[in-house]
Parts: C-alpha cells; structure tokens; sequence
C-alpha cells in the first residue's frame, strides 16, 4: 500500500513541476499504459486473497482517479496557458482603416418623388407616367388651351419639328389627359415626370419636374381638392399643422382654379415651414374644366374632379434646404454626396417618410 | 398690370386702407406682385465713407479711395476732389448711375491706369447747387449711420404690381379692378359722370372697313379734333403714367396710353393732316412695309390687319402705328382712333413679326367691344381740357354687331363643384357688382355676360366668379378619401424602384442630367438611331435629345475627374430617345465606374476598375430586381462605343433576343476624343424595357422549397481549351451531363501561356455533385466524371489536363 502511495505522491509531484504537454502525456502512459505502473499494479490483484484485494482495489481506484484527474486539469491549464500566449502574439491594431467602404447615394429629386408617391399612396392613388416628347395637341390643345391663346406663352416650349407639332412636354398635364383617354372613369392617379420649359436662370432651368395629380368621380369638389392638398402637404413636410392658403388663379384646364401659398418664416437664416406670416407659392391646382373632360370622353355632367400640379424640385429644395436649382442638374460628386440619401432610406408610411 | 391707390380711388370708393386693398386684390385672384414706390434714377446714389484716401500712384493731383458704401467689401475709386480725406461721409454713384447734371451713365473705367469703381459726387453733379469744388461733405452726427443707404428719399407713390392672368383683360385697366373690389366688398364703384362735351362738325376723313375674309377689325370709331396745341403733359398726367413705369412724351400720347390703363380701352392718335385723304382698313399684302413707332421697318405677310390711306400702310391695327402719321408738338388737327380688333388676328400678327406692346396685350386678350365710344370721349375731354381744339361728331364704322351672350345658370352647379352653399340673394349680387344683368326664370337665372368678359363663356365660369369673389377660405377641407382603384405602382414602376436603389447601393452616385445633350457627343453614342435636334435648344450645346445617357454622364464625369476626384461611380436612371415621336423612348440606367479599387489601401493591392467589377454590379442589380440568375446568358455582341474585346451583352435568357444590359470597358477612341484622363473606365447600362415581367409573382415562387440532405461531393477538372472558347460554353456542357445531379460548377482558374501550346488556355472548374435520392458512391462518381470529361472532349475539343 505504501508503495503505490508513494508512487502516487511522486507523480502528484512530477506533475505540479510539469510544464510541457508531451511530457505529461509520457507521464499518463507511463502510469496507465498497457504496461504502466497503475495499470501493473492492478495485473497484480488477481494474485491477492479476496480480503487484501478488496481493500487494494478500492485504495487504488482512488488513486487512479486521482492521477488522472490531475492529469486532464494539468492538460488544460498548459493549453490554456499556450492558447493565451498565442493570442496574446496575434494582437493587431483594430483603429486601422477597414477595406473601402463605397457609398452610394439617391439623387434628392428621386427621393422626393418616392416620398411623394408614398404618401399619395396612402390615400389610393396610383402612379402614372407618359412620354417626355408629346404633341401639340396632348399638352395644350386637349388641355382647353388652343393655339390662339395667349396662355401659351405662359410656357417657352422647346419644339422638334417647324410644324410646332412634336415638343418637350412644358408640364405632365398631358398624362391626364393619357390617362383619361385610354381608360373610363374614375380616375385617382399621380404623374410625376420630366418637364422642359426653354428657360434658364438661377431659379429656371430647362428641366425641371412636376408631379400631376388627378382624382375624377361622380362627386369630388373643391372641399376634396383643399383636404387631400392639405393632407398632402402636411405629410411631405411632416408638420403636425401647416399655414396653408388657396388663392383664386388662372389655368385653361381647370376651372375654377387655384394657387396655393404654403406659410413660412426665416428663423436664423433658413426657411421654416408651416408657421409665419409670409406666404410662399408652391402649386397650381383646381376643378378640371369641362371643356378637358369633353375632350378625353368623359361626361362633364356625370363625372368631375380635380387636378393639381406641383414642382418636385422646389419642394425637394424647401424641405432640405438646397438654395440652387440649377445645381440639381450639374452632377457635382460633392453635391451629391451631401445632399443625396441612402438607398436603404426608402420612404414608406410605415417607417417614416424620413429618417 | 401697375397702378397707385390713388388712380384706383378715382374708381372705387372705399374705407379699405392699402394693406386691406393689397389682401382683398389676392384673396379675389388679383395676385399682387408688389406694392412698393416706383424706382427712380435717383435710387442708385448712396451714402459712402471714405476710409483711406492716398494719392494715384500716376497722378498727383488725384486720389484713390477705399470706400465703404456698407457692403463686406469696400470698393475703390479714383477722384480727384481736393477735399476727399480720410473718415469723410459723402455721397457714391456706382457704375450703372446716371449723372443728374449731365445725363451721363456711369460705367466702369480706367483712370491713369488704375481702375475706378463708380464716383464720388459733388453737389453740382447731382444739381443740389452751384458748388463744384470738392465732392459733398455730409454732416457725421446725421450720416454716420447711414451709410450704404440711399442719399435720396423717394417720395413717389407707392405703385401696386398686378400679375393679371391672361383670362382677365377686364382688369388690365384700373376700373375693371375697381370692378372687381367693390364686388368683393371693399368699396362702391363709383358712377362715371355725363359727359358735357359738345361736337361740332362731322368727322370729314372717310372710314371704310373693307369686307375680306381675313378682316381682323370689326369696329373703327374716330373723331376729328381741330386746332390742339401738343405740348407736355402737367404734372397729375406725368405722374401717372411715371407711375407706370414709362415715360412721358406729350399730352396727346399720354392722355392716350392713360385712357387705355384707365378704361383698359386703347387709342390711337394720328397727325390728321398727314393722312392722305381717307382711312382704309384692310388685310395686308406680302412684301408691303412701313416704318413703325418703335423707329423699326416692318415687312408685312398677307392677311395683316393694316390701318391705310391712299399711300399705304400707316399701321398695324391694335398692335402699333407708324411714324409717317405719328403726332408731334407741331400736330395741329388729330384723328383719334377706338377700334375693336379680332384676338387671334392680333395674336397671328405680333407673333409673326415679333411685337410686343401694352396695346397688342390688350387686344390679343379681348378689349370691351362696347368701350368705343366711351374711349373716344374720355380722351377728347382730356385733349380739350388740356391742348384745347374743337371736337368732331364721333364716327363708328361696324361691319359686325355686337351679340349679348346669354348663359342659362343653375345655383346648384355652385354648390356641386365647391362643396359649399351659398344664399341665392348673395350670389345674385356678386354677379350683378360684376356687371352681369340677372333674370329668374324659376330655379334658372338667366345671366347677361358683361360685354368687356370675353372669357366667361359657360356654367362653370359663373362657378368661378362666385367662388373667387365669395373667397376660398370659405371652401371646406375635406377629409381625404382613402379608396384605392388600384396598385400604386406597375410592374416596370417597381423594377424602376428597386435597380435605382440596387445600382446606388452597389456606390454608385445617382445623377440627373438633361435629357438633351451636344450632338457632337451624342453621334459617339447613337448608333443606328435617328438624331433628334431640337428646333430652339437653350444653347448651341444642348442641341438634340439624347440618344443614349452616356453623353452626359461622360461630360460630367470628366468634369468631377478635373476637379481632382479618382475613383467616381456615377449612374442616372431615364430616358433615352430613339426617334423624335411621342413614346420613341426607353428608360435605361446609365452607370460608371472610373479610378481604382482600394487605393491607398494598407492590406489590400489596389488595382484598377475592370470589366467584372461593372460585370458584378449589373448581375448583383439585375438578380436583386427578381431576375433568375441561372437563366442570364452572356455574349460578346455589343455597341460599338465599348471596347470590342472587354465587353459583353446581358440576356434575361437564351430566348431573348434584345440585351437588357451591356458591360464592359469604354471604346479607347472615345476616352481619346472625349479627353478623359483616368486610369480606368468602366461603364454599364440596363434597359428596364427589355425586362421580360416575371411569371411568376414571388408568392407563388417561395412556396416550393426542396432540398437534399444526401452527401454531397466537389470534383475539380482541368481542360485545355481553345482560347476564344467561351467559359459560360464550358459550364453549359457540363451542367448538361446530368442537370439532376450537378448542382453547380465554378470556374476557379483561368490561365495561359507557360506549358499552355499557343493558341490555348487552360480552364479549371470545380463541380459540386449531389443526388436527391441516395448517397452516391464510388463508383456513380466515376461514372459522371467520366461523362463530364467526355462531353467536354467532345463538344468542345479541349483536352483533360492529365
């Protein structure tokens, strides 16, 4: 017995100096190998009488479980120890830059058109388009504004034929009257589009956009026309109230017609919008005139409705604070950068219209 | 439209103070411009303080100063007044000023070599006194805190600013808007008082309107006045029509022009002893010319309407007349016209030639055919009062009647488009203020249209009359109605929507340019299309429609690269034209890529831009939108501004035949013609209208899940292989030895020359293989890689490299 306590004190000993894991595996095989000295030791029981055997048997299990016991935590506490000093080895500046980062961004005019669509969505319109190129008779003719009126010179219109014939769209009107056209009422649909007017100065240029808005039924009045511009308008400036004025105004194709002045005030240099007494003009709207209804086959005394056209750029330009038009158009990398929006920023009603 | 409060008060009686007057002219849709006094030339010269004074360095005798004239800057002018010193208050005149002394306009100059920003004044320049020896001395406890101030108070009347819309000529005159106020509440107009003037004599010129079709006038009133003496006008009449904005010339013209911003009635006055003999009013012929008041010579078209005598044109009727008729100071008998002109024959004409006057707008916008006479009278009553002379009987040739119109109105089409009621009485007096004469006929009025409402013509008119006098804050704001009729946005919206965001994402920049470009770019990018020119471009520069977005995107990258950026990924999302027809074009994403990729980097090589990085952007952006990666088949067939060998077309599948996207390096010729300095150019394009619409919606596309949970196992191949022999080719034959079992293969290397024979390549792929029914064992893998080698051998004559 004494014996293999001794054995066991030694290697209890050898094993706390121990360092090296190979080592401590010699020393396991050592012990427990098929000729090892734990493994020999218990050969021998078989030569004992039953008493002694039991009471070496149990003494030696005991130390067995011991010995290994001290062994695996041995193990684990060297691979620990050299696990520790690898990572400790491998340690590397983390505040050095990470690979390039390529961001990309949403021109403001396209994301003023998605939060347009968005919220005109909300209450049941849908989106329209129709060709940049018209002719005569889709973007003044049809639209109450005959050639012998002097409404037309309202627009410089660019031209692609002497004829007068084939031009650049001055305003997205025609998709009304596209829309009406090729389908029977009712209609509730946006358009937002390229227009093209031959003008340019710093608060003009040759392209710009609009959004065209057309919501015909059996019943829509001005008070239709008021709340749906209101509710509008409120949205896209997200605005819990907003001064808001309709002012009686002229255009051949609706009738009656409407301007409407939005309220404003400067606070330390930048246009707040909403509150204030001064008025800024941000739209033309009104009844469409019968005499537009006629001409795309709708009955002026069965349906009417109304219509409305508004700026995308400058609304883009109000809310965001952009103080140029004409920058929108001349692709300055550093313009971009700073006043597009993250492609993720996509504008819903659930998530907000913004960030 | 302008006009003061006083003009207007000879019209209208009101209590209304300006501010009042100013809201009720907008909340009726007269919107005001602006109420502010009448510029004058005197506005220019400002209180300036010299701040340092020191000798020209070329002339002794004169001084340069730093001047301040309250701006960020001061500017500095030469003068050569003994007295500017240091610290002085004294009056400046910028460049652009008129000198009152000697009506010289100031501009920027040279003065012994060192160059002078406008001048200091004396008091003689600027006529306060004979003084002019020095420049004015202003008084530092007065003007000290005044300066960039002007030195004169304007003391005009403040003139009121219309934008009259082109439906209303009515209120192109100050009693039309008189008119419309007192409607609206503001006022009483007041009653125009009997004339008492007395005729004597016939008027002796003979008036004949000829009969023709394109006759252009349908009324010429005149009367003859004898023995005027033209002279300046007095003061009451300069300032009105200062008030104006023009200016004065004499009595005879003023009181014209006055009459028509008056009455909105347009006159003219002819020099009756320079018309031969009789007034004739006719269509023009071709080539017939005369020269007018703006001092130009006008060659008419036919079918002109022309006022003539016996030797020819002396006018345009209702647009301008001619200086062989004009009054001066010497005119002693006038003939005094007030015509009635057709608006389209005005409008033809005045565009024809290019004419724009107060009387053409008038015309062109439809003149009270029943002011004839009223016009006449007002004016004589003036010319007597002020030139004196003897006034004949008036003569009014017509060879048309005027008609009432009539307009049957039911009240409730008021309410039907405003949503709001209104008393019947009410509505029956804003009509009758308006001038409409108003009969019952039970629920019916029967409405007589004011003959000077040219643009009230049905229902909804009156509807608009009502609404706009009543005012619109009377309108209710409804709650918006919610129904949808259908989906927002179709399928080609969404693709629109989701590869904008999906090429942005990828770091590209979005842009938007014109949708016309220069020509002389355009042809580099047109291909077989048609050139689209525009018949006025805004400049020489934009001259056509773009036929691809290319043109514009290239031009303004080179300009972001010449402002010093490298690395730009730039893309815009529009139309490109194909023909000049409405519809002839289709929406294309332009996009590209210049610069390096990882410049500067500290652990990765940086290199430059190269066909598969665009290659990637537009497969990653196309299967983003719902395009089946699997089906995509690629080619080397594309527009001829690409390089011809690092390019390639995109097909949604094998069937297509239109490439719905192009990659690929640009054409070197281009980067050369174009002068872009960069050391890499990539580009790509998607045509949004080549995409086939999906089958399948994705709800109908996710429910089919399958998998196989059976060992899968990777075999690589190496072929050697022609080297123009297609990679994609490769896949394809392999993929078509067992579509069942082989899931993907992967090309992992490409390479050639050493140990490769001329004329070679060497491809390697890796190819995963899996059953969906059974582990697959030795022996079945054996099987399909020899298949795999086989096929390939023979389909494409590459040999296995052993």
């Amino acid at each position: 017995m004494s014996d293999i306590k001794k054995i066991k004190d030694d290697y209890i000993d050898k094993l706390n100096s121990e360092n090296n894991i190979d080592k401590v595996n010699n020393i396991k095989s050592e012990l427990f190998g098929k000729n090892g000295i734990i493994s020999n030791e218990f050969k021998k029981l078989g030569s004992i009488s039953v008493e002694e055997r039991k009471k070496l048997a149990s003494d030696l299990n005991n130390i067995k479980d011991e010995l290994q016991n001290k062994i695996s935590i041995k193990i684990q506490e060297i691979e620990t120890k050299e696990i520790n000093l690898k990572l400790e080895k491998e340690k590397i500046d983390v505040t050095l830059p990470e690979r390039d980062i390529q961001i990309g961004k949403i021109h403001p005019v396209s994301q003023v058109i998605d939060e347009i669509s968005s919220i005109f969505s909300e209450i049941g319109f849908s989106v329209e388009e129709g060709p940049d190129v018209e002719n005569e008779y889709n973007n003044f003719t049809a639209l109450n504004t005959p050639d012998n009126h002097p409404a037309r010179d309202m627009h410089d219109t660019f031209y692609l034929d002497n004829n007068k014939e084939l031009l650049l769209r001055t305003h997205t009107s025609p998709v009304q009257v596209r829309t009406m056209l090729k389908g029977k009422p009712p209609f509730k649909i946006i358009a937002p589009g390229r227009t093209y007017r031959s003008d340019s100065d710093q608060t003009h240029a040759p392209m710009f956009h609009q959004v065209e808005g057309l919501h015909i039924d059996k019943n829509i009045n001005m008070g239709h026309l008021k709340g749906c511009l209101n509710y509008f308008i409120k949205e896209f400036f997200e605005v819990d109230k907003i001064k808001m004025r309709f002012r009686p105004s002229h255009f051949p194709f609706t009738e009656p017609s409407a301007e409407v002045d939005i309220g404003y005030e400067i606070k330390n240099g930048k246009i707040v919008i909403g509150e204030g007494d001064k008025w800024l003009e941000i739209l033309g709207c009104g009844m469409v005139h019968p005499n537009v209804l006629k001409n795309v086959k709708v009955n002026p005394s069965k349906y009417q409705g109304y219509a409305f056209g508004i700026g995308i750029d400058r609304l883009g330009m109000l809310k965001y604070g952009i103080n140029d038009l004409r920058a929108f158009f001349e692709t300055d990398y550093r313009w971009l950068s700073h006043f597009g929006f993250d492609p993720l920023d996509v504008p819903s009603n659930y998530r907000g219209l913004s960030r | 439209m302008k006009f003061t409060v006083d003009w207007l008060k000879n019209h209208l009686e009101t209590k209304f103070n300006n501010n009042q007057i100013i809201d009720k002219l907008t909340n009726i849709g007269l919107e005001v411009e602006s109420f502010e006094s009448s510029t004058s030339e005197l506005d220019t010269f400002i209180v300036a303080k010299i701040i340092n004074a020191k000798t020209h360095p070329n002339a002794d005798r004169l001084k340069l100063c730093d001047v301040d004239i309250g701006r960020d800057k001061t500017i500095e002018v030469v003068c050569g007044a003994p007295n500017a010193k240091n610290g002085l208050l004294t009056v400046y005149a910028p460049p652009g000023s008129i000198i009152p002394k000697n009506q010289m306009k100031l501009s920027v100059s040279k003065i012994r070599g060192v160059t002078s920003y406008g001048m200091l004044c004396s008091e003689s320049e600027l006529l306060l006194s004979n003084e002019s020896d020095g420049i004015i001395e202003l008084k530092n406890n007065k003007y000290e805190n005044k300066i960039g101030e002007k030195y004169f108070k304007n003391t005009s009347e403040k003139v009121i600013d219309l934008s009259i819309t082109p439906n209303r000529p009515d209120c192109l005159g100050v009693r039309g808007i008189a008119r419309d106020l007192s409607a609206a509440g503001a006022g009483k107009l007041k009653i125009n008082k009997k004339s008492n003037l007395t005729y004597r004599g016939n008027q002796n010129i003979n008036v004949t309107i000829k009969k023709e079709k394109a006759q252009g006038c349908t009324i010429f009133g005149s009367c003859l006045i004898k023995n005027v003496t033209n002279k300046e006008s007095p003061k009451w009449l300069k300032d009105k029509i200062l008030s104006l904005g023009q200016k004065p010339i004499s009595a005879i013209v003023d009181i014209t022009n006055y009459v028509m911003f008056d009455l909105n009635r347009p006159l003219h006055a002819y020099d009756a002893d320079k018309v031969d003999n009789e007034i004739i009013v006719r269509s023009s012929s071709k080539g017939e010319s005369f020269e007018a008041l703006d001092n130009k010579k006008y060659i008419l078209e036919n079918d002109m309407c022309v006022i003539s005598d016996r030797s020819g044109v002396l006018g345009l009727g209702g647009i301008i007349g001619g200086t062989r008729s004009g009054t001066e100071y010497s005119t002693k008998n006038i003939l005094l016209e007030s015509a009635y002109f057709l608006p389209h024959s005005i409008r033809k004409t005045s565009k024809q030639l290019n004419i724009d006057t107060d009387a053409k707008f008038r015309f062109e916008r439809g003149i009270d055919p029943l002011s004839i006479e009223e016009g006449l009278i007002k004016a004589s009553e003036l010319i007597k009062q002020i030139c004196g002379g003897e006034i004949s009987n008036l003569d009014v040739k017509k060879i048309e009647n005027y008609k009432k119109k009539i307009i049957n109105f039911d009240p409730f089409l008021f309410e039907k488009t405003t949503g709001f009621s209104i008393e019947n009485k009410e509505l029956i007096k804003i009509l009758e203020k308006l001038g409409f004469n108003v009969s019952k006929n039970k629920k019916i009025l029967k409405l007589t249209i004011p003959s000077w409402r040219p643009d009230i013509t049905q229902p909804i008119d009156i509807v608009e009359e009502i609404v706009r006098i009543k005012g619109y804050e009377h309108i209710n704001t409804s709650e918006p109605i919610k129904t949808r009729l259908k989906p927002t946005l179709n399928y080609y919206q969404k693709l629109f929507h989701f590869l904008q965001r999906s090429v942005a994402s990828k770091g590209y920049l979005e842009t938007v340019t014109w949708s016309f470009t220069d020509s002389k770019i355009n042809q580099l990018f047109k291909e077989n299309d048609e050139e689209i020119p525009i018949v006025n471009p805004i400049s020489s520069d934009l001259n056509v429609l773009r036929n691809s977005i290319f043109p514009n995107l290239l031009f303004y990258l080179k300009k972001n690269l010449d402002r010093g950026f490298k690395d730009i990924s730039l893309f815009e999302i529009g139309p490109a034209f194909k023909g000049k027809n409405p519809g002839d074009q289709l929406t294309v994403i332009g996009a590209v890529r210049a610069g390096k990729v990882s410049r500067l980097s500290w652990n990765d090589k940086e290199r430059i831009v190269d066909t598969f990085d665009v290659k990637k952007d537009v497969i990653q952006s196309l299967c983003e939108a719902g395009i089946d990666k699997e089906h995509i088949v690629i080619d080397d067939k594309t527009p001829s501004y690409y390089h011809p060998g690092k390019s390639g077309g995109v097909y949604q599948n094998k069937k297509e035949k239109n490439a719905l996207a192009y990659f690929g390096e640009i054409h070197p010729n281009i980067i050369k013609k174009l002068d872009i300095k960069t050391e890499g150019l990539v580009i790509f394009e998607i045509c949004l209208d080549y995409i086939k619409e999906l089958k399948q919606k994705i709800k109908d596309t996710k429910s089919e899940y399958k998998f196989s949970d059976f060992q899968k196992s990777e075999r690589d191949f190496a072929f050697i292989i022609n080297k123009n022999f297609k990679s994609q080719e490769l896949v394809n034959i392999i993929k078509s030895v067992d579509n069942k079992l082989i899931k993907s293969v992967q090309v992992f290397d490409v390479f050639e020359g050493e140990n490769i024979p001329e004329g070679k390549k060497s491809i390697a792929v890796n190819v995963t293989i899996q059953s969906e029914e059974k582990t697959l064992n030795e022996n079945d893998l054996d099987n399909v890689n020899k298949l795999i080698i086989s096929s390939v051998e023979s389909k494409s004559g590459a040999k296995i490299r052993s």
